[in-house]
């Protein structure tokens, strides 16, 4: 249960704000893929095309195609609902629904589609959910506690708890470990190396050794400048990007020498 | 890459109902918008509607008999009278509150104080009518005789003074406790957002705390200040109780301590009840007339504070 | 290596040309004692005295600093003086008509049956009776308290789903879209409507839509709808607007759809606020007077039939009694019920007020652990 994504030529628009051009990417199945780059170089925004969530803010719109196992993403009739149930996203910031508690978190995704579920069954589904996110052993003792009560490495844990549960094909994370200390930070990446033998991961991140530890490929994004659409440079196993990058720029940028 | 099919892309597949709720809720939300609109339209239609009549009625048949023009003008004077009596005492004594609980008041007592205030807009205006005409009036119909003996020759303390104290002053001193929490919250607001880094730089040139609000704060907030102003008139233009309790209501007179004037809601409350065929139709003209001179003063507060935030950047 | 003592002292050159710090309390008992003096040659009241004295303080303080300190802190100290006399001027009123309320509230409120009995055939002969013979003052509120509970409930029934899905209109549709705008307009607009046309606007739709002369506690309902919709969107919004985007992003993420996120994740998490604000909001409009009284009538008897019939309530009842005593010969019993009838409905006011500060703290998002 995981599936590719293709994408070709894909723009991607503020209003009439072109924010990042004609990117052409495949990502394999059951792999992890990150994206690297300096900051507004569009890869936090290419990823939220890949689930729709892009089109949550006012005015934003893509042009091109998304494809997951060879299914557009933006074909006419697609519903972006359905979309977000086969892509599940994490988020920058942990972000736990603060009315409910550990256990509802993690049904949520079920609970929330009012989907009928029995009570093994959801006992089930928290269990293998948390154990997916190493974070069984931690809170099986408080699934009733506020999932607000965790610390943030724990939360963000349910966090991806939450959205392995409604069983996705694809796991976007957006900047997943950028707002934890390090500890918490090296629970998330053993996580994810553990995700990619079920899940296709996408990540983005601004810590290229993150990138480096956790991911099979790796792109990299940059800007020409400001108000300028942010573009795919290159795109190759992550050991290529980081030890023999083919253009100038990559290597710039990963030796530390801009952004 | 396969070419796709638009009917075989497995995506297309979803469930049709949860769509349907999405059009249902957003279809509610904005039809319960469109609703106030429609509301207001009509507050605005039906009182034209029912007021037509005494507008058109020949002048005998209206109260008075000199037609509606004649009927109306004393009572919106004593109506612009009452409000702008509460205005001139509320203010100073608003603002006065507004900066002891934004800049004076120990941290930790503000918010508690605020509420305290918060109560004085609490307490129904019923209450107020009843204690003005219970309480204030007699207890204040002294000052009046006062007032009368040593400053009657100004005409608006023209004696002889009211010996209940049932009076427009009156009046207009219970409109002006109702108003205080209004002008108070709103000022307040505004002075709790005066930029810390203007406050400083005053306090760091060596002003002292009156010089550092005199500098900072009172040219910050002055906008809001007045539409805080603007939004009490407009309260106490419209407010019924307070005056129908209050006032012995009569004729048009410039004295304020003598029983006499009227103001439109209080007229309105006072003989609605009772009224029938072009009567109603007369207090529901006056009514129409209240309606948008306070529709006027609330529409004026509200651009001020709007073209406030814009420049301001507070919010 | 020197031992300096330390510097005694008794005063830093930082205080000095300053008032001591006891010289308000100095300024404060001179001015007590002179204001007493005062008052005791013009006949003594408390009133006065607070008055005198602390205009006295404000004079003696401020010229005091003017001498030792110079003009700007005896500025200072009058503007001072000004601002804490602006904030005991304003609670004046607010303790005086809560011990208005009070002393005369309390004789009606004990009187038995008060709460329990309508004025239902009580007339002006058992108040006479009652002023001349010192017999117990007969009728109540009750007829009135049901009206108010009625009419209340009414119209909170149909501003609170109105009020609340236009707040969620404008935070979660709206988008700043040329209609949303508007509306947030309007609403403001609306927040400014005296009572007493909203409940002539009231009186006036159900005139031409049912008939002249229409009075039920529906149209009363309508009226307070009127003045309550405006507030419940304000505070609905303010709270809906503070939910975290990030929630919303969550639930979107999940595969939820938009309505079931603002109904599942949305409002449950603003809902403490606005459940307090819809409190709120109903302690503004239960103590109205003017529009109930233009569309409700009077009666002085129980009616369960919001939508026949007039209606009594709580506000009415003291208007009428105070202005119409029942018997206008013997005013007194009237009085003591529409004080009693006054202390009840603040009393059911803070209530609501104290409900809606619960309400606010209870059902909040806990973060325990």
């Amino acid at each position: 249960m995981s599936k590719r994504i293709d994408v070709k030529d894909l723009n991607v628009y503020y209003g009439n704000f072109l924010a990042v051009e004609g990117v052409n990417i495949n990502i394999d199945a059951k792999s992890v893929t990150a994206f690297i780059g300096p900051s507004g170089c569009g890869k936090s925004t290419f990823l939220r095309t890949l689930n729709r969530m892009h089109e949550v803010l006012p005015g934003a719109r893509v042009e091109g195609e998304v494809l997951l196992d060879g299914d557009n993403l933006y074909g006419p009739g697609v519903d972006p609902v359905t979309v977000r149930t086969q892509v599940g996203m994490v988020f920058q910031r942990p972000n736990p629904f603060p009315t409910m508690s550990i256990r509802d978190n993690v049904l949520a995704g079920v609970k929330l589609n009012n989907k009928k579920i029995s009570k093994g069954e959801a006992d089930t589904l928290v269990e293998r959910s948390l154990q997916g996110a190493n974070l069984w052993n931690e809170v099986k003792d408080r699934l009733d506690k506020p999932g607000s009560g965790l610390s943030g490495g724990q939360q963000q844990r349910l966090c991806i708890a939450r959205a392995i549960a409604v069983e996705p094909q694809v796991i976007l994370m957006d900047e997943p470990c950028s707002a934890l200390d390090p500890i918490s930070t090296l629970a998330v990446e053993d996580l994810i190396n553990e995700l990619k033998d079920q899940y296709t991961v996408v990540i983005v991140t601004h810590n290229m050794q993150q990138a480096a530890r956790v991911s099979d490929k790796t792109a990299f994004f940059n800007i020409a400048g400001t108000g300028k659409p942010g573009k795919l440079i290159e795109f190759a196993d992550t050991s290529t990007i980081f030890n023999n990058p083919s253009q100038k720029a990559t290597e710039d940028y990963v030796s530390g020498r801009f952004g | 890459m396969l070419k796709v099919d638009v009917t075989t892309n497995s995506l297309t597949t979803s469930q049709g109902a949860g769509r349907a709720g999405d059009k249902v809720f957003s279809g509610a939300a904005l039809t319960a918008g469109c609703l106030i609109l429609a509301v207001l339209f009509g507050v605005a239609l039906f009182l034209v509607v029912q007021a037509i009549p005494a507008f058109v009625a020949p002048a005998a048949d209206i109260q008075g008999g000199q037609g509606f023009f004649a009927y109306i003008w004393p009572i919106v004077l004593g109506t612009l009278i009452a409000a702008l009596i509460a205005l001139v005492i509320a203010t100073p004594v608003a603002i006065g509150v507004a900066l002891f609980i934004s800049h004076y008041a120990p941290r930790r007592l503000a918010s508690g104080l605020g509420y305290v205030i918060d109560l004085l807009a609490a307490i129904p205006s019923v209450v107020y009518g009843a204690w003005g005409a219970a309480f204030l009036a007699k207890e204040i119909a002294p000052a009046y005789d006062w007032l009368a003996d040593n400053m009657g020759w100004l005409p608006i303390f023209q004696g002889p003074a009211s010996a209940t104290g049932k009076t427009i002053l009156t009046a207009g001193i219970v409109l002006s406790v109702m108003v205080l929490p209004i002008i108070t919250s709103l000022s307040r607001e505004i002075f709790l957002q005066t930029p810390k880094l203007h406050e400083e730089a005053a306090l760091a040139l060596g002003a002292t705390r009156w010089e550092m609000i005199k500098m900072a704060v009172l040219p910050f907030g002055r906008p809001g200040i007045i539409s805080a102003v603007m939004l009490g008139l407009g309260r106490a233009l419209g407010e019924t109780m307070a005056v129908a309790l209050v006032l012995s209501s009569g004729v048009l007179t410039a004295s304020l301590i003598q029983s006499g004037n009227q103001t439109i809601a209080a007229e309105i409350a006072l003989n609605f009840p009772e009224a029938s065929g072009l009567k109603v139709n007369t207090l529901i003209a006056a009514g129409l007339v209240l309606f948008v001179i306070t529709l006027a003063v609330n529409m004026v507060a509200r651009w001020i504070i709007t073209k406030h935030k814009e420049f301001s950047g507070a919010n | 290596m020197t031992v300096t003592a330390p510097v005694t002292r008794k005063r830093s050159a930082l205080t000095k040309g300053q008032l001591p710090s006891y010289a308000p309390w100095v300024v404060l008992a001179v001015a007590l004692v002179l204001g007493a003096a005062i008052l005791a040659l013009v006949g003594f009241n408390v009133f006065g005295w607070g008055v005198v004295s602390a205009l006295l303080f404000t004079v003696g303080l401020v010229a005091w600093s003017g001498m030792v300190e110079g003009a700007r802190k005896a500025k200072d100290k009058l503007a001072t003086c000004l601002v804490v006399g602006a904030f005991l001027v304003a609670l004046l009123p607010l303790v005086s008509v809560i011990w208005t309320v009070l002393v005369n509230g309390i004789p009606g409120i004990i009187t038995p049956g008060f709460l329990g009995t309508s004025m239902n055939g009580v007339t002006g002969t058992f108040d006479n009776k009652s002023v001349e013979e010192g017999t117990r003052v007969l009728g109540g509120v009750y007829h009135a308290l049901i009206g108010t509970v009625q009419i209340t409930l009414l119209a909170t029934v149909i501003s609170v789903p109105v009020g609340l899905l236009t707040a969620i209109y404008l935070v979660e549709y709206g988008e700043d879209r040329p209609l949303a705008r508007a509306i947030t307009f309007f609403v403001d607009v609306m927040t400014g409507i005296p009572s007493i046309v909203a409940g002539l606007f009231a009186a006036a739709f159900f005139f031409a839509v049912v008939g002249p002369g229409t009075k039920t506690g529906a149209v009363a309902a309508v009226a307070l709808s009127v003045l309550m919709i405006p507030v419940v969107v304000r505070s609905s919004e303010e709270m809906l607007k503070i939910v975290p985007n990030e929630l919303r992003e969550a639930s979107y993420a999940l595969g939820v759809r938009k309505w079931r996120t603002i109904l599942k994740v949305v409002i449950p998490t603003a809902i403490s606020g606005i459940a307090s604000g819809v409190t709120l909001a109903i302690a503004r409009v239960i103590g109205e007077t003017a529009p109930i009284l233009v569309t409700a009538g009077f009666a002085t008897t129980i009616n369960n039939n919001v939508f026949g019939g007039w209606m009594a309530s709580l506000p009415t009842f003291i208007y009428t009694q105070i202005l119409n005593p029942t018997s206008p010969s013997n005013p007194a019993p009237s009085d003591q019920r529409a004080w009693g009838a006054a202390l009840v409905l603040i009393i059911l006011v803070m209530l609501l007020n104290l409900a809606a500060r619960l309400i606010a703290r209870i059902f909040a998002p806990k973060a325990g652990r």
